[in-house]
């Protein structure tokens, strides 16, 4: 988990003057599981193609083992693809689309003792692998049918065998799950980390899901208007998000306007509140972020804020609660139900709350006024269409 | 014809019936009939008096579909790769001979070819003939271009290229990208993922486009004559002497059209069943 496989050094990019990655530096692990995410023209996509090599960098260097690969074609990288749309060769069957990149390999024959003459592969050693890989994406038994005749999911495993097949040191996948349907989308997640640690290879994976990327990551790199917002483990960047985007794009928050009066002490609506963050300048305006989990409902004589529910939805395993403190709307997650226009009091740990410093997007996000169930889907909706747009680009 | 609008394909139905099954039909009639009405093989008997016709008929049209292809396929391949501004002038250009009349075209040839035609007086400008005179001891006036096979299958190429590049462009146009990039992906050089991808992707409009050449070459009949000068008499000029020439014998007109029409669709099928094959065949 430690070698350094990729370094991206100083990377931009510019569409026709239009700037689409600035200064992005990023290393990235041998056998390290590593998801690119942002909303749609974050550049995440494009960051993944110069990897591919199918698009190249207007500055900066892409080192691969320490050595520069900036013009190094695709089909020369040891680093294979799987697309967005899967890309299977609708001509070739199952068997065929699996060897493809076994057949177009070249190396040196072992009877040639100067090493010079290059060989194709065996027919038995490209069907001992083919056959390998249909057993590891549980398809035994497909191998004749047409790309036509497999569902969204076999297609999509057909894809990663493809590619795995040739035994790359990373593999590249751009939004794979997009097209699935939500149940086979949480499969193929598992699914899919589980091949990751059987091959032991490195996945560098796009997504604008970020469910997704907590699922499977071992590293997110979060991205907005190509620049990296902040890079850490599902963990740090769920529990200690770096701006205010970052804090909104993962999960839910609620993102208010503070003054850090000393170490561990946050004032929120003018009453101070125990936290454990430090280090700011005193009096230091900032950015406080308080997940809708972690905020416990209280009689109102208890309560550190006392507000009004305006909105109760019923989600199953808790409700999402809309509660109104002086006309700024926090989400509450609880399992207790009140009802709306009832006045009630909240509580937060010191641990529930998380103060960052001021940034480009203090203020832009996390007040849930204009909240609705709909809105988050039809806002990932659009996102996926916007996608497809941007990876046509060139 | 659940479908309420399967109705509006009723008059297509009748005009199908009237104008294409029906005259089939009476094609069928006609070759099995004697001049008297009754039946009789006797029309197809004849047949091996023009087998010269037929052989010279269909290796002509071989030829032409041949030469449209090679040239057809890479303008096709090339014009894909250009940008859409380019994509469009180079389609107009295509279609541009198209709006003019099929007789008006081939006519113009003529008075390209002729023995005192427009290239004949530029090689005489250019010297060319004089150098050719010169070289293989001839004493030629003119080159002989028109009424020679060669203006034959001139004629059916420059008619019939457009029916050879449309179906093959439309194809390759439509291949999706990612297939390309996949298969340079997998280790692919650009020679490989012509042949192993686009190539056989693009075979169903190769089949299209040898059809639309092949079929109207094999049963020309005014090219032949306009540029064959009718001393390389084809299928199409036989057929046509059979009704409107002196040589008045609908009887025998029927029977070659149908022995023609026979082999041409046997053809069509043994060339389709070639076509799955080669697909198999290119993935091996």
């Amino acid at each position: 988990m430690s070698k350094e496989l990729i370094r991206l050094r100083d990377l931009c990019m510019a569409f026709d003057d239009e700037p689409v990655l600035n200064h992005i530096d990023l290393y990235i692990n041998d056998k390290e599981f590593l998801t690119l995410l942002g909303p749609s023209g974050c550049g995440k996509t494009t960051t993944l193609r110069i990897i591919g090599g199918f698009a190249t960098p207007t500055s900066g260097d892409v080192l691969f083992d320490g050595v520069r690969i900036n013009d190094v074609p695709p089909y020369q990288r040891q680093i294979n693809t799987v697309f967005q749309k899967y890309a299977l060769f609708p001509h070739l069957n199952v068997y065929e689309n699996i060897a493809f990149g076994l057949r177009m390999q070249r190396r040196p024959d072992p009877n040639d003792p100067t090493g010079k003459r290059k060989v194709k592969i065996p027919e038995e050693e490209i069907n001992q692998r083919v056959m390998e890989m249909l057993e590891v994406i549980s398809l035994k038994g497909f191998e004749h049918r047409k790309p036509d005749a497999l569902s969204g999911g076999q297609q999509q495993r057909v894809a990663i065998a493809r590619a795995l097949v040739n035994r790359p040191k990373v593999l590249l996948l751009d939004e794979p799950l997009g097209a699935l349907d939500l149940k086979l989308r949480k499969d193929m997640q598992i699914e899919l980390k589980r091949i990751q640690q059987q091959v032991g290879i490195t996945f560098i994976y796009v997504t604008h899901d970020q469910e997704e990327a907590l699922t499977m990551s071992d590293t997110i790199v979060v991205m907005d208007k190509g620049c990296i917002q902040q890079i850490g483990t599902p963990e740090d960047i769920y529990n200690e998000p770096k701006n205010a985007f970052v804090a909104d794009f993962i999960g839910e928050s609620n993102i208010i306007d503070g003054i850090m009066v000393r170490d561990k002490v946050v004032k929120m609506y003018g009453r101070e509140f125990a936290c454990l963050d430090g280090g700011f300048a005193e009096n230091e305006p900032v950015d406080v972020v308080i997940r809708p989990e972690d905020i416990d409902i209280v009689p109102v004589e208890q309560g550190q804020l006392v507000g009004t529910v305006t909105n109760v939805t019923f989600k199953g395993m808790q409700y999402d609660i809309i509660v109104d403190f002086r006309g700024f709307k926090w989400l509450i997650q609880t399992t207790d139900h009140s009802p709306v226009g009832a006045r009630i009091g909240i509580k937060i740990d010191p641990d529930g709350i998380h103060v960052m410093k001021k940034s480009q997007y203090s203020g832009m996000f996390g007040d849930y006024s204009s909240f609705s169930e709909e809105y988050d889907e039809l806002d990932d909706a659009s996102l996926a269409l916007d996608e497809e747009e941007s990876g046509d680009e060139e | 014809m659940k479908n309420k609008l399967s109705h509006f394909a009723i008059p297509y139905v009748i005009w199908m019936a009237l104008f294409v099954v029906a005259p089939i039909l009476i094609v069928v009639i006609y070759a099995f009939s004697s001049a008297s009405g009754g039946f009789t093989v006797a029309n197809f008997a004849r047949m091996g008096t023009y087998a010269v016709v037929f052989t010279r008929s269909f290796k002509l049209a071989i030829i032409a579909t041949i030469i449209c292809l090679l040239i057809g396929y890479p303008v096709s391949y090339m014009m894909s790769k250009e940008g859409p501004r380019f994509q469009r002038i180079a389609m107009v250009l295509i279609m541009l001979p198209m709006w003019m009349n099929f007789l008006l075209r081939t006519y113009s040839w003529m008075s390209i070819l002729e023995n005192n035609g427009l290239l004949n007086q530029l090689f005489q400008k250019i010297g060319l003939i004089a150098l050719y005179n010169q070289v293989f001891g001839t004493d030629l006036q003119y080159f002989r271009l028109i009424n020679t096979q060669g203006a034959v299958v001139l004629g059916m190429v420059y008619n019939y290229l457009p029916f050879m590049i449309l179906p093959i462009y439309s194809v390759i146009i439509k291949l999706d990208r990612s297939l390309i990039e996949a298969a340079h992906d997998l280790g692919a050089n650009t020679f490989n993922v012509f042949r192993r991808v686009i190539l056989p992707l693009s075979l169903p409009g190769v089949l299209s486009g040898i059809t639309m050449v092949f079929v109207p070459s094999v049963s020309t009949f005014a090219i032949s004559k306009m540029l064959g000068g009718g001393t390389e008499m084809m299928l199409g000029d036989l057929i046509e002497q059979q009704f409107l020439g002196g040589a008045y014998n609908p009887q025998l007109g029927a029977a070659i059209s149908l022995v023609m029409m026979v082999i041409v669709v046997v053809c069509m099928w043994v060339m389709n069943r070639f076509g799955e094959g080669e697909e198999q065949a290119v993935m091996m």
